[in-house]
């Protein structure tokens, strides 16, 4: 395609009628934005993920007064089909109470319970009603907890923060797309007798789309680099906030390490940032064509 | 070359023009476009630059029916047609080199050929020295010379000008015609609107008579400035 210009020059006057100052700053601003839902997104997910595969299906059942009652029912818990029981020593179970008897659960000689951590298999694990009618057989007042529905409301949790998240990221295309329609709409109406000028002389739609779509896509992907940029080191301050709570899961980053520094993000947000300039520069290139195009349309 | 069949033009719902025009331009015809201000000569021109259509009427240019083109085929049809406007249409933001040389970047002349073009152009017009001057910075006679300079360089097969001698002094304008005769001679349709009675007085070619949106009458222009109608004149300028 014939170009308007040797390059470099700017013969519909761009360079004014679309400045580098608002346009990128907004577009910035936007991909802060989406990177910050996009990073929540992916902590949802990953929240969802871990409660969903590790204790989704997680019983613990309690035998208070457990002389003699507690052999009873782990007998019970040793014939039932599809479980995987363990029961927790002395030790773990004053762990458990700590917050609610101190450090000195023992001392207090209080008569702790017996706990079991029960693992069902969802296939070939017992009926509730029959496994608790069971239990209750073997020891009466056996206390039965479901972790499961517990875990599946948070993982519903986590599904919706997630949905929501993804929603923000799209939220920010949209109005990323109309923020540049505006740009480019500002821009016609600026430049609009220079673009009748080129029409006349006869410049076709694509050649004068072409050059504010070029314009808009650059300063677009300026702007996102520019906001990617911003929210890195905010994205970091907010991992290393969370990774306490997640030091199953992630090693707790050592801030001088930049090998863990890169660690501290999940490696699918460190794959997405980078796609963050590229679509800010497609949605800023493919809407300047239609709005371009749409104005140029009304031209005889 | 040019062929307007019953063609009308209203702007915005208005009233009409131009009305009921009908006449047709041989490839390589001259004509003088006159008639009082107000009568319609530039709203004329811009039918034949395809700034506005028709509202009435069939207009072909070029031999295309403009009433049946395809978008894409007016581009190519707009780059054969080269037009001086009455207020000369610069853009502002460029030099007179870059205003001058748009025509054949539009066209996608590569930038060696076209700078020997452009320089010889501009030389040609006089303003060699104020090839990187903006629009702004050139009196009203050099921008007409700019505008003069843009329509011709593209060598258009059909060259409307519109008052082109307007800003110019005698000298320039005698150049003018001399110009825009020898593009004549080499082929080139052209059409002139005008005031300038002498300038017509001193190049006698046939013209077309606008009153009021009306062609009154398509006549040869004397030697005199005189309308003599019905001498069938030359089609081309003298
Ligand atoms: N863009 C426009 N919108 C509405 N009316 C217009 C427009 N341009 C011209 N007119 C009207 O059309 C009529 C013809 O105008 P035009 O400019 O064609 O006259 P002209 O013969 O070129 O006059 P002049 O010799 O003064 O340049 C005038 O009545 C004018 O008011
Ligand atoms: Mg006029």
């Amino acid at each position: 395609m014939a170009s308007l210009r040797p390059r470099g020059s700017d013969d519909l006057g761009l360079r004014r009628a679309l400045s580098d100052r608002l346009l990128p700053l907004l577009v910035a601003a936007m991909v802060f934005l989406a990177a910050l839902a996009m990073a929540g997104a992916i902590a949802a997910a990953g929240l969802a993920a871990h409660w969903r595969g590790g204790a989704a299906s997680l019983l613990t059942v309690q035998v208070p007064q457990p002389e003699g009652r507690a052999e009873a029912v782990a007998l019970v818990l040793e014939h039932t089909p599809g479980l995987t029981t363990r029961r927790l020593d002395a030790a773990e179970v004053a762990d458990l109470l700590r917050p609610w008897l101190g450090q000195d659960a023992a001392r207090l000689s209080l008569n702790l319970p017996a706990v079991f951590e029960v693992r069902t298999d969802p296939v070939t694990g017992p009926q509730a009603a029959q496994f608790d009618a069971a239990l209750e057989r073997a020891a009466p007042g056996t206390l039965v907890e479901r972790n499961g529905a517990w875990f599946a409301r948070l993982v519903a949790l986590a599904g919706s923060l997630q949905a929501c998240a993804a929603l923000a990221v799209v939220l920010v295309a949209c109005v990323g797309a109309a923020v540049v329609a505006v740009a480019a709409r500002a821009g016609l109406a600026a430049r609009r007798d220079a673009i009748e000028i080129v029409h006349g002389l006869g410049a076709t739609h694509g050649m004068i789309a072409s050059r504010f779509a070029g314009r808009v896509t650059l300063l677009a992907f300026l702007g996102a680099l520019l906001g990617v940029a911003m929210a890195v080191p905010v994205l970091l301050g907010l991992a290393s906030l969370t990774a306490p709570f997640q030091a199953q899961t992630l090693a707790a980053p050592a801030q001088d390490d930049p090998g863990s520094l890169f660690a501290a993000l999940p490696p699918l947000l460190w794959e997405l940032l980078p796609a963050l300039p590229v679509s800010a520069a497609l949605i800023g290139w493919v809407t300047t064509q239609i709005t371009v195009r749409t104005w140029l349309a009304r031209l005889p | 070359m040019v062929r307007l069949d019953g063609v009308g033009l209203r702007y915005n719902n208005g009233p009409l023009v131009l009305e009921d025009l009908n006449f047709a331009l041989a490839p390589g015809a001259f004509r003088w476009l006159l008639g009082p201000s107000g009568a319609g000569k530039t709203s004329l021109l811009r039918l034949l630059t395809l700034s506005v259509r028709p509202t009435t009427g069939r207009l072909s240019l070029l031999g295309v029916p403009i009433e049946q083109a395809r978008r894409r085929d007016l581009p190519p049809l707009r780059r054969q047609i080269g037009m001086v406007f009455q207020d000369f249409r610069l853009l502002p933001h460029l030099s007179a080199f870059d205003n001058v040389a748009l025509p054949l970047r539009l066209a996608g002349r590569p930038e060696g050929q076209l700078r020997v073009d452009v320089g010889e152009m501009l030389r040609w017009v006089g303003l060699m020295r104020r090839a990187e001057a903006r629009p702004a910075e050139l009196s009203g006679g050099e921008q007409q010379r700019v505008a003069i300079a843009r329509a011709v360089i593209g060598r258009p097969a059909l060259l409307l000008a519109d008052e082109p001698t307007g800003n110019l002094d005698d000298a320039q304008a005698i150049r003018l015609m001399q110009l825009l005769a020898e593009l004549n001679r080499l082929g080139t349709t052209v059409v002139v609107a005008t005031h300038n009675d002498s300038l017509v007085a001193r190049h006698p070619g046939r013209a077309l008579r606008l009153h009021e949106g009306r062609l009154t009458e398509e006549t040869a222009v004397s030697v005199t400035g005189l309308a003599t109608p019905g001498r069938r004149a030359t089609d081309r300028i003298a």
